[in-house]
């Protein structure tokens, strides 16, 4: 019995972690991307990953937190232009041909042996040595604060501070994609996702506003890498094409071109990981699987829900089937 | 002693194996005959892995004594150094994520290490996880100097180390041409860029790991072997997934969804019974020969030979037989294919076939000429294919062929201008700017790029 506890903390606390709220941050800014301008983005852990070098690099250069943020959002602006310009005249497949191929070049420079002493190469940056800026704004005392079932320090590295600014960063970002969306220009971001050509024969200037929605979500992206990096620390390879492809799962568990579909999916995914994980963990003998080889097949499990998910539920536990234009 | 480690940590290896084989093709069963101990190269005669120990181990070749290590992770940091041999070994007690360095103070003069100094490494309590760190340079007892040492050691342009790396980009260009024409066929056939593909090279890769050095066959018979089942996988894949989804009228993005479904389940499966670290598909050290101032292993060179062989006997296929011309008038319009009397669901079954069984022998070749395969092997070239399928016109299988030629020169060649670790990245800019300027490539038309 106290195995399937454990299972049930685990599972909430995952969700309450400032990586799955900044993983969520992230999948907003995907969904702007795909679920409302029907842009194939196969590269957002390249933003991600570009907005935690961003950070990281300003903060260790001796930026102040705000001065760095700006850095954050301007890399991730600059890496949508720079990937816009070829791609968003072309077909959809294109695009994720391109982004995916970017988001890996991203990394390999990142990983590169010649830029040890600015990104750290294949070992990353320690977050030490960015933490301090954003952990110094904190207001809380220092010690412990227990609230229902959960301990955790008020400025520590996972502490409440993060947690909360995380999470009120998720809620402020889904709003504004909200308020965005029923404007006048979100009218036109949905019109392009339905029929570009219609759009562009209204005089519109199709290109412009892809690449805005591009730059938005990109900059979404950055921002999620760089509060994905402030609790853990800068890893070129766990920014990869399979965090792309989780957050594409997550976002589409949740409910594509839905304001909450990607906040719900971002918890959901990563509380049934652990579901499965530990399901399978208690009920198979290690004999047959060990704790390792569950955590494979935990991961095996997604790529499943994955595939089965596009089948059979392709609008996602909040969507509507009609909102979603696969048809890029 | 010796004997009961390998027996001990022998035995569950190859169950692994056996599952992975089982579970992964459904398609045959075997036991294990007595071939197993081969499974990981260097042996410690210090660690025992058992209920409560795990060992990493490893050969450095040629450096000698006393080249330091430390293992940290998981609140240990054990230290560790090469006996005479170049092997050192370490314990833990703890399972987990462990940070391997090499202490690079500590090699031999004249020694350089080729690749990071810093490794992690997952273990699992009773197993023994083997760590790759290779040199350059080192003179001693069994130092391995390929033709990829040399050609890296030397510093700067001369024709000689042209001359080596136009042959490197040509093999790295054939192989890669192998696995990107099926990539190319199912585009050109069904419209969809599959994702997976990669995961079907290193299932070939993986497969022939499994039968050249866990079973002891014969290579060529691995190859053949390899090669039928990884085309039956295409069958199975074909008639179970991808033409049922057809049929139900999937559109082309969420089909891309479901190959990178299948490619995340399958990097895990992979990962799951075959672990994280790198196999080597032959035990013994690869031989080499030098013509003029080109090395190279007999592997790499029967293994052009095969590629261009199998290449040639494809485009044959596709020029001068009937289905073979079938098969371009459905990627030319499967709508006029079909009212012209082809059946589009046969050729596009017989293009998934292909297209599998190509990147199994692709997978089982890179293994060799690249010393070693792992769960990422496939996925770390999937963008060259991309690449080189882009480069040459999505759908046309020639344009496959010669972009995949040019983007392995561009990989190889690329070490002459920008430092190593950028040179895969040079063949993606490459596919970028492509796009910029030619966006249907060498021999793809402009209708296709909507």
């Amino acid at each position: 019995m106290d195995m399937w506890i454990k299972v049930l903390y685990d599972m909430s606390a995952n969700m309450i972690l400032p990586t799955t709220a900044a993983f969520a941050i992230a999948a907003i800014g995907l969904n702007v991307h795909f679920g409302f301008t029907g842009l194939l983005n196969m590269g957002q852990a390249g933003f991600m990953l570009i907005g935690a070098y961003g950070f990281s690099v300003a903060t260790i250069a001796g930026l102040p937190f705000w001065a760095a943020t700006l850095v954050t959002i301007g890399a991730g602006t600059i890496f949508a232009l720079l990937l816009g310009i070829p791609t968003l005249k072309l077909r959809g497949d294109y695009l994720a041909i391109v982004t995916i191929a970017a988001a890996e070049i991203v990394r390999m420079i990142g990983r590169a042996s010649v830029l040890n002493s600015v990104t750290g190469g294949s070992n990353g940056l320690p977050g030490e040595t960015y933490r301090n800026t954003f952990s110094a704004l904190s207001p809380f005392p220092d010690g412990k604060t227990a609230i229902l079932w959960f301990d955790f320090d008020n400025t520590g590295v996972n502490g409440w501070f993060i947690r909360i600014v995380a999470w009120s960063l998720v809620v402020i970002f889904a709003v504004l994609v909200w308020l965005l969306m029923r404007s006048p220009w979100g009218r036109v971001i949905k019109g392009i996702r339905e029929d570009e050509d219609a759009v562009r024969s209204l005089g519109k200037n199709v290109f412009a506003f892809k690449m805005q929605a591009l730059i938005i979500g990109g900059v979404l992206g950055a921002i999620g890498g760089m509060f994905y990096v402030l609790p853990t620390s800068v890893q070129p390879d766990a920014l990869g094409r399979n965090m792309t492809f989780l957050i594409w799962t997550a976002m589409l568990l949740g409910g594509a071109a839905t304001i909450w579909g990607p906040v719900l999916g971002s918890a959901l995914f990563f509380a049934l990981r652990i579901f499965i994980q530990g399901t399978v963990d208690i009920l198979i003998p290690d004999a047959i699987l060990n704790t390792q080889q569950t955590e494979q097949f935990s991961w095996i499990m997604v790529g499943v829900a994955l595939m089965l998910l596009v089948i059979f539920r392709p609008q996602g536990i909040l969507g509507d089937k009609k909102e979603l234009n696969f048809n890029v | 002693m010796v004997n009961t480690a390998l027996a001990r940590r022998s035995s569950p290896m190859s169950l692994r194996v056996i599952f992975g084989v089982l579970l992964g093709l459904l398609v045959l069963s075997f036991t294990l005959g007595t071939g197993a101990p081969a499974a990981h190269a260097a042996t410690s005669d210090v660690c025992v892995a058992d209920a409560e120990t795990g060992c990493f181990t490893g050969t450095i070749k040629g450096v000698g004594a006393g080249v330091k290590l430390t293992i940290d992770g998981n609140g240990l940091n054990v230290p560790a150094e090469t006996d005479k041999d170049g092997k050192w070994n370490a314990a833990v007690t703890v399972a987990g994520l462990y940070t391997i360095t090499l202490d690079e103070k500590t090699l031999p003069e004249g020694v350089t290490l080729k690749g990071d100094a810093v490794q992690e490494r997952d273990i699992t309590l009773g197993f023994v996880k083997a760590t790759i760190f290779s040199v350059d340079g080192a003179t001693g007892d069994g130092a391995d100097n390929g033709p990829s040492q040399a050609e890296i050691a030397a510093e700067g342009f001369n024709w000689d180390r042209l001359a080596q790396q136009i042959v490197s980009g040509l093999r790295l260009g054939l192989l890669l041409a192998l696995a990107s024409i099926g990539l190319s066929l199912i585009y050109g056939t069904t419209g969809l860029s599959s994702f997976s593909h990669a995961e079907q090279v290193t299932l070939g890769g993986l497969l022939g790991y499994t039968f050249a050095n866990v079973l002891g066959l014969n290579i060529f018979l691995t190859i053949v072997i390899v090669v039928i089942l990884t085309g039956a996988t295409g069958y199975i894949q074909d008639a179970v997934i991808w033409k049922p989804l057809r049929k139900k009228g999937l559109s082309l993005t969420q089909m891309i969804i479901v190959t990178i479904g299948l490619a995340l389940a399958l990097q895990y499966t992979f990962q799951m019974f075959y672990g994280a670290s790198t196999v080597r598909i032959l035990m013994k050290n690869p031989e080499t020969f030098t013509i003029g101032p080109v090395t190279l292993t007999f592997e790499s060179l029967w293994a052009m030979g095969l590629s261009v062989i199998v290449l040639i006997l494809v485009g044959l296929f596709l020029l001068k037989t009937r289905t073979g011309r079938a098969t371009r008038a459905v990627s030319d319009n499967p709508s006029l294919a079909a009212a012209s009397g082809i059946d589009v669901d046969r050729i596009i079954r017989l293009v998934w076939v292909i297209a599998t069984a190509l990147a199994g022998l692709s997978g089982v070749m890179l293994g060799l000429v690249l010393n070693g395969i792992n769960w990422q092997t496939g996925m770390q070239l999937l963008l060259l294919m991309f690449a080189a399928v882009t480069l040459g016109g999505l759908g046309t299988a020639f344009g496959a062929l010669i972009g995949s030629l040019i983007i392995g020169m561009t990989v190889e060649l690329a070490n002459f201008v920008v430092p190593g670790d950028f040179k895969y990245a040079t063949a993606l800019l490459l596919l970028i700017v492509i796009l910029l300027v030619r966006p249907q490539g060498i021999f793809g038309r402009k209708e296709r790029i909507g």
